[in-house]
């Protein structure tokens, strides 16, 4: 049975991709912040087909319990094939210029804990496994509109490259995932156009990166354009822009 | 996907706030004036709309929560939506117990509409196979009701009104497989329907029609009748795409469906079946929702949207009231794109504004022409009114507040059950 640990189980993201493995059967670990929603949700993917759910309700600021998370997980299902992480929060880009304290916090929980996390779980892994985790495409270039959220992101990018480098001489598979503009409850007061795609798009995409072990994925697809472009703007330039 | 904030129908079009609810155990959302559940959008008028009001949003409380598959018992939550429920109960043996023409109706949609299907005559409304469910009130209470009890028989038929369902909980019933043996019997007129349906209700679970709406004279009524039964299973078969393989892409700038077209595509319809009986062995996908295989079909009544209309007569005025709603239409030429008929069956149902009743149902659809087709509406229900028959509110957007007052007499009661928070376009312009 293939065994999946996702941390930040309640996001709409990562509970989509739930239950594509659910559909297949595989055991699931499920932490979170709210026990009473991981309950709902293990419950649902019982249903859908999971071989096996467990839950476990932890903040993942709360980096002195991390070790004791993990450790429960691999009790409970001895090896872990897949571990997703993929918990974050939308920072209010004003209030963390008004606050560096706020500031901290919000790239605490978006870019160290993940940072934390992936370094208490890599020793962990065995050859043929996948450590995936839910970057961004604004971790790409910092923008005025969110750059705190941005350079969190930046930050799980980067450690998520040279992790990716460093593990692969062991056949554990390191994925970067950057989705693009999300319908969500995360972004529920966002006008949504044409770029917007839905929780189940982006988990169909995530499972595909898995499966094909692949080291970064643009979700949708077009955002590595996107990307590519933006990322090519000249500074001098870029600073007089509105993004 | 359909939007939220529209009906199936694309008319009429409405301003609303959207609001969405993704946790069942949350509150209802505090909002400024009127709100309404809205499902999956698939009621074709007014009633899944709420204009310049707010639509509660419940397609994201989409988690089953308990399945029993030794007794088939399912507990979900209300914005589930039937195909959900087939892809995970039909690989273990159950089914739905009533299904309508789509399978990406919500289970809160089912229940509020009481909708029914082809075995009518045998199994009766989606609310007979209903447990309980859990009503979420303006005043902060949850009521989980069951069959019996006043605030379940308002609920179930009573259009999202009542509260907003929550979670539910069904009875499946067990199947040997996805396959169906269909048997298809071309007949000649009106009368033959009749009489092949009276004939097929003891012999098999589903029964339905397809009218040829063009067709006049003695040809009036002609049209396939179709009985089916649920095939043992055979794994062996070839299984067809779940996937949509194809969807309308855009709306065309004008109806497909028009008097051109028309003639011509029913009858080839007619006439596709050679032979006067066909034996089939058909997948359960293109058996129940031979629609659902076209994303977005609705697309192709253009901008202006279309009307359904749905009435049930009572037996005694059944064979002249449909005999006269066919020949209006067929005078008219720009009719309906196929016509379905099928004879309810003496079920009584448990909502107190339930549609259906015994008596012949007759659905049709019609593009949106303009006062031209909203006059031709007019006279079918005119022909309803006089037959004593009703027309379906979820397929509603223009009826008169008096054809459904006297067609729906239990209405002050159910009236008492309302959630003083709750309303919609179509209740709001039916009780003017």
């Amino acid at each position: 049975m293939y065994r999946v640990l996702i941390i930040g189980a309640t996001s709409a993201i990562a509970e989509a991709t739930a239950r594509v493995y659910a559909a297949r059967g595989a055991a699931l670990y499920l932490v979170g912040r709210d026990l009473d929603r991981l309950s709902a949700i293990a419950a649902d993917l019982g249903v859908r087909g999971a071989g096996k759910t467990a839950v476990s309700a932890f903040d993942v600021n709360a980096y002195e319990r991390h070790q004791d998370v993990l450790d429960a997980a691999w009790a409970e299902f001895g090896q872990i094939d897949l571990v997703l992480i993929a918990h974050g929060t939308l920072p209010d880009q004003a209030a963390c210029e008004a606050s560096a304290e706020l500031a901290l916090r919000e790239f605490s929980t978006n870019g160290l804990s993940t940072i934390a996390l992936a370094t208490a779980i890599a020793p962990r892994l065995k050859s043929g496994s996948t450590l995936a985790a839910i970057s961004s495409v604004a971790g790409d270039r910092g923008r005025a509109s969110n750059y705190l959220y941005g350079s969190a992101k930046a930050a799980v990018s980067t450690f998520f490259s040279g992790l990716r480098q460093r593990l692969n001489a062991d056949g554990i598979n390191v994925l970067t995932i950057k989705p693009g503009f999300v319908d969500t409850p995360m972004t529920r007061s966002f006008k949504k156009g044409a770029l917007w795609a839905t929780p189940d798009r982006i988990a169909r995409g995530i499972v595909d990166a898995i499966d094909k072990r692949r080291g970064v994925a643009y979700l949708p697809w077009f955002w590595w354009g996107i990307m590519q472009a933006i990322k090519n703007i000249p500074e001098f330039v870029f600073r007089r822009i509105k993004l | 996907m359909t939007r939220p904030g529209q009906s199936w129908g694309r008319y009429p079009q409405a301003r609303q706030r959207i609001v969405p609810l993704t946790d069942r155990r949350q509150p209802l959302p505090q909002v400024d004036g009127s709100v309404l559940p809205y499902g999956n959008g698939r009621s074709y008028g007014d009633s899944c709309l709420n204009p310049d009001g707010t639509l509660l949003h419940l397609r994201g409380l989409d988690r089953f929560i308990a399945f029993d598959s030794a007794s088939g018992v399912l507990r979900c939550e209300a914005g589930v939506t039937l195909a959900d429920i087939i892809a995970i109960a039909l690989p273990q043996g159950w089914f739905l117990p009533v299904t309508p023409g789509t399978r990406y109706v919500t289970v809160g949609g089912a229940i509020a509409n009481d909708v029914h299907g082809k075995n009518h005559h045998g199994s009766g409304n989606f609310g007979h196979h209903l447990r309980c469910f859990e009503l979420l009130r303006s005043d902060g209470s949850r009521q989980v009701c069951a069959p019996g009890e006043d605030l379940f028989a308002a609920s179930v038929g009573g259009l999202g009104l009542t509260g907003a369902i929550v979670w539910a909980e069904l009875q499946l019933r067990r199947v040997p497989g996805p396959w169906m043996e269909v048997e298809s019997i071309r007949f000649g007129q009106l009368d033959d329907f009749f009489a092949l349906s009276a004939q097929s209700a003891h012999s098999h679970e589903y029964t339905v029609a397809w009218i040829d709406c063009m067709a006049r004279g003695r040809s009036l009524g002609r049209g396939h009748f179709l009985r089916a039964d649920h095939a043992p299973g055979d794994a062996g078969r070839h299984v067809p795409a779940s996937a949509t393989p194809m969807a309308m892409p855009f709306t065309p700038p004008m109806s497909l469906v028009n008097r051109l077209s028309l003639r011509p595509l029913n009858a080839l319809y007619y006439h596709r079946q050679r032979a006067p009986r066909r034996r089939d062995s058909v997948h359960y996908a293109n058996y129940f929702y031979p629609l659902d295989g076209i994303g977005d079909w609705n697309r192709m009544y253009g901008p202006r949207g279309f009307f359904q209309h749905q009435c049930v007569l009572p037996p005694a005025n059944a064979r002249d009231g449909i005999a006269a709603m066919l020949g209006e239409i067929s005078r008219d030429g720009g009719g309906s794109f196929l016509a379905v008929l099928k004879e309810f069956g003496e079920i009584p149902s448990l909502g107190l504004l339930s549609f259906p009743r015994p008596g012949t149902t007759l659905a049709l659809d019609f593009p949106n022409g303009g006062p031209a087709t909203f006059a031709l509406l007019d006279r079918l229900d005119a022909i309803v009114a006089e037959a004593g028959g009703a027309v379906y509110p979820a397929k509603d957007a223009r009826m008169s507040g008096r054809l459904f007052r006297s067609a729906y007499p239990q209405w002050p009661r159910f009236q008492a059950h309302i959630d003083p928070k709750f309303s919609s376009g179509f209740w709001r312009r039916v009780m003017e």
